[in-house]
């Protein structure tokens, strides 16, 4: 088998498997398991297959025209460089853990037969995303992944927050999708081509018409779908999906997927200064905000969700000051860990009873009784924080020596400024992260009090996949020496000023957490809060149902809750109550899209109603009034009739004489 | 055509003696008409139309038609009539003045009427103002020429004709006819 | 002989016919208006085929017919009206008027569901 052919199969396994999976739902339940796991997994093995043989040289094409498609052509092409090789690889991989671990998370579920056959779907689309040569390719497995995101986010849709927040994920990654759609038509028209390489090769020469423009637009798309403000609301909302939904698709993958695009198209924006600019500011708005939101947070997925937004930040911002390879790198890590956490995270709610930080920190025990998630967890958190020697230290590094590479001027065609806004944000952010992963960790695991409700041991499959993520975790780091082989070449090992200072940062952070902890955690006990939902027999994912369903009516909001105990409360000072509402931008847009849009619909309801409807109902009433004015006319008599008849074909004789005669 | 005035004096009339007796015959035919549909009594209406039909039947003579005027006669006065006045005693038609004769249509009937006359009469009058028959030749219509005429052009719609005279009367045989009682409660209980 | 005469005259008896035929109100009476009009026609054929001297006398042999169906009208004419009078009581055009527009009930001239002895009778005399 050549590697373009075992290429192929890649995505179309969990694509057969999603199909087989939806067919033998409910005639072979036995079948959905095997159908659901194996396909991924043989498609995760495969992705190391050809990525091994790919093995970082030169880029493999491959491109298959099917039929003509206009005035440009589309194709089924493969594009299979460095990049696309490992990002599948971390795909596959992540996909194949989820899959696993959903089977015990929802065990029960009546509807895993179909959760499991749209995990897979949603695999195969964003391994089509990953290996796709050609842009309207990508468009088709980036919508589809957009539909799947919708149907997992809103799997608890007996949930008000669950189906709202599915909404709201699709509308708003819609939002983005429109101008992306258009950007990729632009950047057709200008190129000739929907190939990226061909794409790629234009921008570099100067090919295009209005650099700006189409890098805009595709900016848009990619704010979409990898949550970067101002369109990140959608993904703290999300986290009113299942949690393995969370780790594949809302942290490792799909939201990786504009960071990934933007690394193939990075020189279609690097031919604009204005759209490297505004992607830097972007990333450090996002960054930094994030970090605070997530300070702020009270359940534990949406701590993680703006966590995983704040580090997308920290991709788009190395893609800002022009190093792809950071931003990938960040991207491998990143998934790896970001998934480790959400599992561990699944694992906590269910052994807590509750997603509530309040809560778990009012309960005692809960490291000794989870202690895989313990464990994993604190490693990952060390990740997140960037603490040496773990994966993320090495990744963040990495984006923080090409920041500071920028802002030095080395790096060509990037303005300083972005450079330094990367870095400062970057700096900034590495303090808030180290901050929010402490209080994370503490409030979690640290907790005194009641021990909750036994749940029993934690299923084996969701334990041993959370060992098994932990391996990159910890190890991936190393790969910052050998990255550069299969990347564009930059240095991706860790500079010693950026060093010193992201983790002077991120202990600077952890440590004022830790003081403020210490400080206010003995109000946790003065202050009884938190609500515990114990299902000891059902499966974990009821528990997180139960847990989000309940939570604002426990904690007087989705996001946050009024706990004196809490260290970011006390250090975010007034800022808590706007930095849990995410800075308000939801009641923003509410203001300014929602309530216009609501208008106008109303507006058009009006008019379709009232005005519309009453043409055609006049349209109605007006042939039956001269109806009913003309059935007056048959009165049935014979005589009259017939005099009418006479009388007109007198008339008609008369005219005709007249004409005749030419009168 | 019109030549033909100056032909001599043949014939029992002289040419102005001729159009005076159309004229003064032509004027009680249309006076027999006018109270034919205007008469309240109902009978009177049948036998002012005999006089109508007479006088038409005069008319045709002068025109040298006169295998038609005797048709005229036989067939019209003698049994289309007849048979109107059967068909005035059998729906119980009122002896005497009916002071409903005329339906609520008169107005409508007058003015349709009276406007197509005034178009035909001036229609007719404009295009044969200075047109003439001459009456005078041989005879148009004799017995002789009519019925050589008709069984040697005319056979063929002559006979379609009397197909459809038997077909006249086999189904005004049938529509007149009274129904047995059985026959009737038969339908009835269909 | 002048041709505007017998065609005056035709023109005259034919608009007294329909005169009669719209105005009268027994059926009987209609009929006879119809053969007033026949007769006009009857004339102005007549007079033009005397007037043109054709060889085939198409006009007098066109009369002839018209006679003949004329018959053959009045025939059916009245057997039809004798019907109508034997069902209805009545020989008067304008109460013969079943299929008028109701303005007020659109729906009056629907198939009554169940109609009385009578109003079946009439049916079944119009199958006939």
């Amino acid at each position: 088998m050549t590697t373009t052919t075992t290429a192929a199969l890649v995505p179309l396994l969990p694509f057969l498997g999603a199909v087989g999976g939806l067919l033998a739902g409910r005639r072979a339940p036995g079948l959905v398991r095997p159908l659901a796991v194996l396909p991924t997994a043989v498609a995760a093995v495969l992705a190391v297959v050809v990525a091994w043989r790919q093995g970082g040289g030169a880029p493999l094409e491959a491109a298959a025209r099917l039929t003509p498609t206009g005035s440009v052509p589309v194709d089924l092409a493969l594009h299979l460089d460095g990049f696309a090789v490992l990002v599948a690889v971390l795909v596959g991989a992540v996909a194949t853990c989820v899959q696993v671990y959903s089977t015990a998370y929802l065990r029960d579920d009546l509807r895993y037969p179909s959760y499991a056959a749209l995990v897979s779907l949603f695999t195969s689309a964003m391994l089509l995303v990953v290996y796709s040569g050609d842009l309207m390719v990508l468009l088709v497995g980036w919508e589809v992944m957009g539909i799947c995101s919708y149907f997992l986010v809103g799997h608890y849709w007996e949930t008000e927050a669950a189906r709202a927040a599915s909404l709201k994920a699709f509308l708003v990654t819609k939002a983005g999708d429109v101008p992306f759609l258009i950007g990729v038509f632009a950047l057709a028209a200008d190129a000739g081509t929907f190939r990226i390489d061909g794409i790629v090769t234009t921008a570099a020469s100067g090919g295009l018409a209005h650099p700006t423009l189409d890098a805009l637009l595709l900016l848009a798309g990619v704010a979409g779908k990898s949550a970067q403000f101002p369109l990140h609301t959608w993904l703290p909302d999300a986290m009113a999906g299942p949690t393995p939904v969370s780790a594949l698709i809302h942290a490792a993958t799909m939201v990786a997927a504009g960071v990934y695009l933007v690394a193939r198209l990075l020189p279609v924006l690097a031919a604009s200064t204005a759209a490297m600019v505004v992607l830097a500011v972007m990333a450090a708005v996002t960054m930094v905000g994030s970090g605070l939101a997530a300070l702020a947070q009270d359940d534990v997925k949406r701590v993680l969700a703006y966590s995983t937004v704040g580090q997308l930040g920290y991709m788009t911002g190395a893609l800002a000051v022009g190093d792809r390879g950071a931003a990938v790198f960040h991207l491998l890590s990143h998934g790896a860990f970001k998934a480790l956490l959400f599992l561990a995270a699944g694992v906590v709610i269910h052994a807590a009873g509750t997603n509530s930080l309040a809560a778990t920190a009012r309960a005692g025990g809960l490291a000794r009784r989870a202690p895989d998630a313990y464990w994993t967890m604190t490693v990952a958190l060390l990740a997140l924080a960037a603490i040496p020697p773990f994966s993320g230290f090495f990744s963040k590094e990495a984006v923080l020596g090409a920041a500071e590479h920028a802002a030095r001027g080395q790096a060509d065609g990037i303005p300083c400024a972005a450079g330094w806004l990367v870095l400062a944000a970057g700096l900034a952010t590495a303090v808030l992260t180290a901050g929010y992963a402490t209080r994370l960790w503490l409030m979690a695991f640290r907790g005194r009090g009641p021990e909750a409700a036994d749940h029993g041991r934690e299923p084996r499959a969701m334990t041993a996949v959370l060992w098994l993520l932990l391996v990159p975790t910890l190890g991936l780091g190393l790969a910052a020496w050998k990255l550069p082989d299969w990347f564009d070449g930059h240095s991706l090992a860790p500079a010693a000023t950026t060093s010193l200072l992201g983790t002077g940062c991120a202990l600077a952070g952890a440590l004022v957490v830790l003081t403020a902890w210490r400080r206010v955690h003995a109000r946790a006990a003065r202050t009884p809060m938190g609500a515990v939902a114990a299902d000891p027999e059902a499966a974990p994912a009821v528990s997180e149902e139960e847990a989000i369903a309940t939570h604002e009516a426990a904690y007087g909001s989705v996001a946050g809750a009024q706990d004196p105990a809490d260290p970011g409360r006390l250090l975010l000072g007034p800022l808590h109550r706007h930095a849990a509402a995410g800075f308000h931008l939801d009641a923003v847009v509410r203001a300014l899209v929602v309530r216009p849009v609501l208008g106008a619909a109303r507006l058009a309801r009006f008019l379709d109603r009232e005005v519309v409807e009453g043409y055609v109902r006049g349209a109605g009433t007006a042939p039956g009034l001269l109806g009913a004015a003309v059935r007056r006319a048959q009165t049935g008599n014979t005589q009259t009739y017939l005099g009418v008849l006479f009388a007109g074909s007198a008339v008609l004789a008369v005219a005709a004489v007249l004409v005749a005669s030419g009168a | 055509m019109s030549g033909t005035l100056a032909a001599g004096a043949h014939g029992f009339l002289s040419p102005t003696g001729i159009e005076i007796a159309f004229l003064l015959v032509g004027l009680v035919t249309l006076g027999a008409a006018v109270l034919t549909v205007t008469t309240r009594q109902l009978v009177h209406a049948a036998l002012w139309l005999v006089v109508a039909l007479g006088g038409l039947a005069v008319e045709y003579l002068l025109l040298t038609a006169e295998f038609i005027a005797w048709v005229q006669v036989l067939i019209y006065v003698g049994s289309v009539v007849v048979l109107l006045l059967f068909g005035l005693m059998l729906t119980k038609a009122p002896i005497g003045r009916s002071p409903d004769a005329d339906s609520g249509n008169r107005p409508v009937a007058l003015a349709v009427a009276g406007a197509a006359a005034i178009a035909l009469v001036w229609v007719v009058l404009d295009a044969f103002r200075s047109t003439w028959i001459g009456v005078h030749g041989q005879v148009q219509g004799s017995t002789k020429v009519t019925g050589e005429v008709l069984f040697r052009h005319w056979v063929l719609p002559f006979e379609a004709l009397s197909v459809l005279l038997l077909a006249a009367l086999v189904g005004a045989i049938v529509l007149s006819r009274k129904r047995r009682a059985d026959e009737r409660a038969d339908e009835e209980e269909r | 002989m002048h041709l505007v005469y017998p065609a005056v005259l035709a023109a005259l008896l034919f608009c007294t016919g329909l005169y009669g035929v719209l105005a009268r109100r027994n059926a009987v009476l209609v009929l006879l208006s119809v053969e007033l009009m026949l007769n006009a026609v009857n004339l102005n054929l007549v007079a033009f085929d005397v007037w043109l001297r054709d060889e085939l006398h198409a006009g007098q042999a066109l009369t002839l017919f018209t006679i003949a169906i004329a018959a053959a009208e009045i025939g059916i004419g009245l057997a039809i009206v004798l019907l109508v009078h034997r069902n209805r009581g009545t020989a008067d055009i304008d109460r013969l008027r079943d299929l008028r527009e109701d303005a007020n009930d659109p729906d009056a001239n629907a198939p009554r569901p169940a109609g009385g002895d009578a109003a079946r009778g009439e049916k079944a005399e119009a199958a006939a």
